[in-house]
């Protein structure tokens, strides 16, 4: 059922996986496609800093997992760094400031998410000044345990810039043993060029995150994994890593999605990443480069995560380019930094992440967050928007495509269906949503879209189910309750009536006795009445 | 002939043995109907059916009675209850009600009076309050189920939809009042 043979080793032995990759051996995952890179759009100049927008909207939730108290007042000067929420769940990762300003208002702001639904988020308005709140810097990190590395880690906000905003202190504090980590500047999404810029530019810096990486984790192993279509981001960071024995660097040919974690690791070593596991259950760790970037900004620097590199794109922009963009910056403002002509667009449209796996922003006050790795702005026509789609002609391309080994085609049939139990047969939940099967289906299926919408109906009905089951619980516990509660009226009642049968009994008897005792005294009344008249009569006689 | 029916006889006996061994050592402990279709149901205890609960509605379903009365449960659960009883699922009867967007109740608490008679009358005890305080709704453990509504006697309770926001929110076909939103289709590209 497209699942393919797990390797037959269960533990991969890593000096076999070093020597071939050495030798420039790898595996390869199935499917993938070949999509027009369009990178050097943007790839050609370096990263530019823009002036300070007017405004900054904050959402106080970033990254997946538990959302923080707001810490901070209206009206409250803050400093470029300064945590601006808090909380001890150990989901939880700070969002900060992200220039020195004003926190002038608590708002419902529209999210930088697909649904565009308003969110929780912190307006600052700058001073200008960009004034540091700097944690206190760590220069000496291999002496320090790395239990207070995490903790900055955590402290600084970050989570996994590569996409997914998971929070990294979480990922790195494993139990586990880490026998290899591997660094991501794959970047196979068509346009997208953050990573290869940071790559290009912060090579020595990211290699700082690496090492602070590998002694946090004790890994003995390391693999720089660079797709080939950026020679220059891997001549940077081979430059940057060259007297490290741990590091072996990988050019890994360009085929999306190879920068997928589980692709990735699949391509590399030769094994999967079991079904619902992680890829540490095979001893591995992967980090986007941006994220070994803000780890060295945190530790050597004391810096938060206060900025990204975001990729302004497409032909509806005069100057494409990559800036570092503070994160809560509004998306127009960005846009109007890098020359947005509306004139090329028929309707405006904006993509937030690449043209596979991004979404179109409702609105352009939506902030930039710490996931935000693009802004695409294409021409008309330079991305049609779908056609009604087409009936589906069975013709498998698809499932060709697929880099997960699924089945496409028949998870379409299910989804259309709504038959939910039929798609989690078919491990809906393996779905990476690369979009790799709607770009080769002839028919134009908007397939990634169908699976999402199934992904959530799974979802949805399993918390339905759970809330169910808890209102069973309770209703049968409140029936149980009011049983027992009537059982003991009645119980008391039945007392009650006990007791008052009894009590009339003895009253029943004290009333007799009374009856009894009037009749006896009223009888010796007449009595003694009596005799006294014939007492009487004897005197008259 | 004999031979043949001592052998046949012995072997009748042997097997009838083995089988009826199984069917003690082996023995399924079945999940009764009832259980199994109450498990569907959305356990709201509203009433729409015509039933007081959502037990007595599964134990008039195994005894016959149409699955499509259960409003809450909308069409996902016709459509498992179809599975369980092997018959073709329906439209929902529109005699019990319409499948409506999740709700929960409100209480206006400035203009509630304490006089606990929402209390009595929530199925999931999912209202606290005492006499003659005022009273409130527990939004995690409330079912929408509408029964409180009608006992107020100052009628200060709502029922208002759940929030949408980004956690619940349900992806929608390419063609929504936002134009095309997910993944697009970049074939034509030069």
């Amino acid at each position: 059922m497209g699942v393919f043979e797990p390797n037959s080793q269960s533990i991969p032995d890593w000096d076999d996986i070093f020597t071939q990759l050495s030798n420039g051996q790898m595996a390869d995952f199935p499917g993938g496609i070949h999509p027009p890179q369009a990178k050097e759009l943007s790839n050609t100049i370096p990263i530019i800093t823009p002036n300070l927008p007017d405004a900054l909207y904050i959402p106080i939730k970033q990254h997946s997992g538990v959302v923080g108290n707001i810490s901070v007042k209206i009206g409250e000067h803050v400093k470029k760094g300064q945590a601006l929420t808090q909380s001890s769940h150990p989901f939880s990762v700070p969002v900060h400031a992200s220039t020195s300003g004003t926190i002038t208002n608590i708002i419902e702001h529209p999210s930088a998410h697909a649904s565009g639904l308003p969110e929780t988020s912190l307006e600052l308005i700058p001073d200008g000044l960009d004034t540091w709140h700097l944690l206190p810097v760590i220069t000496d990190y291999q002496s320090t345990p790395p239990m207070v590395l995490l903790e900055r880690i955590s402290q600084a906000g970050i989570s996994g810039l590569g996409g997914a905003g998971f929070p990294t202190y979480i990922k790195t504090n494993t139990q586990k043993p880490v026998e290899c980590i591997i660094i991501n500047g794959i970047e196979c999404e068509p346009y997208i060029s953050s990573d290869d810029r940071i790559m290009r530019e912060h090579a020595l810096q990211i290699k700082q995150g690496i090492d602070i990486l590998c002694h946090i984790t004790q890994a003995k192993r390391v693999i720089v994994a660079v797709e080939d279509n950026k020679p220059e981001a891997y001549k940077s960071l081979a430059q940057a890593c060259i007297n490290d024995e741990r590091i072996l660097m990988a050019s890994v040919p360009t085929k999306y999605p190879a920068g997928g974690e589980k692709q990735l690791i699949q391509v590399l070593t030769g094994f999967e990443v079991p079904n619902g596991g992680l890829p540490i259950d095979l001893g591995i760790l992967m980090y986007n480069v941006g994220t070994c970037f803000a780890i060295a900004d945190a530790v050597l620097y004391g810096k938060a995560l206060t900025q990204r590199v975001v990729t302004l794109t497409g032909k509806a922009l005069a100057k494409p380019q990559n800036v570092w963009a503070l994160l809560g910056t509004p998306i127009a403002y960005l846009l109007a930094h890098a020359g947005y002509d509306s004139n090329k667009q028929k309707r405006q449209k904006v993509i937030m992440g690449g043209p596979m796996m991004g979404f179109t922003v409702l609105n352009d006050t939506v902030p930039v967050v710490k996931i935000t790795n693009c802004l695409l702005v294409p021409e008309q026509d330079e991305l049609p928007d779908i056609d009604d789609e087409k009936p589906c002609i069975r013709c498998g391309v698809c499932a060709d495509a697929c880099p997960a080994g699924l089945l496409p085609q028949q998870l379409y049939w299910y989804s259309k269906a709504k038959e939910l139990g039929k798609a989690q047969d078919y491990h809906i939940h393996d779905c990476i949503e690369c979009g790799a099967c709607a770009y080769v289906c002839p028919s134009e299926i908007p397939l990634v879209q169908y699976y999402r919408q199934t992904k959530a109906a799974i979802r949805q009905e399993a918390e339905n189910k759970a809330k169910s089951d808890k209102a069973k619980e309770r209703f049968e516990a409140r029936q149980a309750r009011l049983l027992a509660d009537k059982k003991a009226r009645e119980e008391k009642h039945k007392k009650a009536a006990e007791a008052r049968k009894a009590a009339m009994e003895n009253k029943g008897n004290d009333a007799k006795d009374k009856i009894a005792a009037a009749l006896a005294r009223a009888k010796a009344k007449r009595a003694a009445a009596k005799a006294a008249q014939d007492n009487q009569q004897d005197d008259a006689n | 002939m004999i031979a043949a029916l001592i052998t046949l006889g012995i072997l009748a006996l042997i097997f009838g043995a083995i089988l009826g061994y199984s069917a003690i050592r082996f023995k399924v402990e079945a999940d009764p109907l009832v259980e199994q279709i109450d498990a569907i149901l959305p356990q709201t205890q509203c009433g729409q059916c015509g039933y007081p609960g959502c037990k007595p509605y599964a134990e008039a379903i195994a005894n016959g009675d149409e699955i499509n009365k259960c409003p809450p449960g909308g069409e996902a659960t016709i459509k498992h209850l179809a599975d369980l009883m092997g018959v073709e699922p329906k439209p929902l009867d529109g005699a019990h009600g319409t499948e409506d967007v999740k709700k929960v109740a409100y209480i206006r608490e400035a203009e509630c009076i304490g006089c606990t008679k929402c209390i009595q009358a929530c199925p999931v005890d999912a209202i606290i309050g005492a006499s003659k305080q005022m009273h409130t709704v527990i939004v995690d453990e409330c079912t929408g189920c509408d029964l409180c509504v009608a006992p107020c006697p100052v009628d200060c309770i709502d029922m208002v939809p759940v929030k949408e926001t980004p956690t619940n929110w349900q992806w929608k076909l390419a063609k929504n009042a936002g134009g095309t939103v997910g993944d697009i289709n970049i074939k034509e590209l030069s």
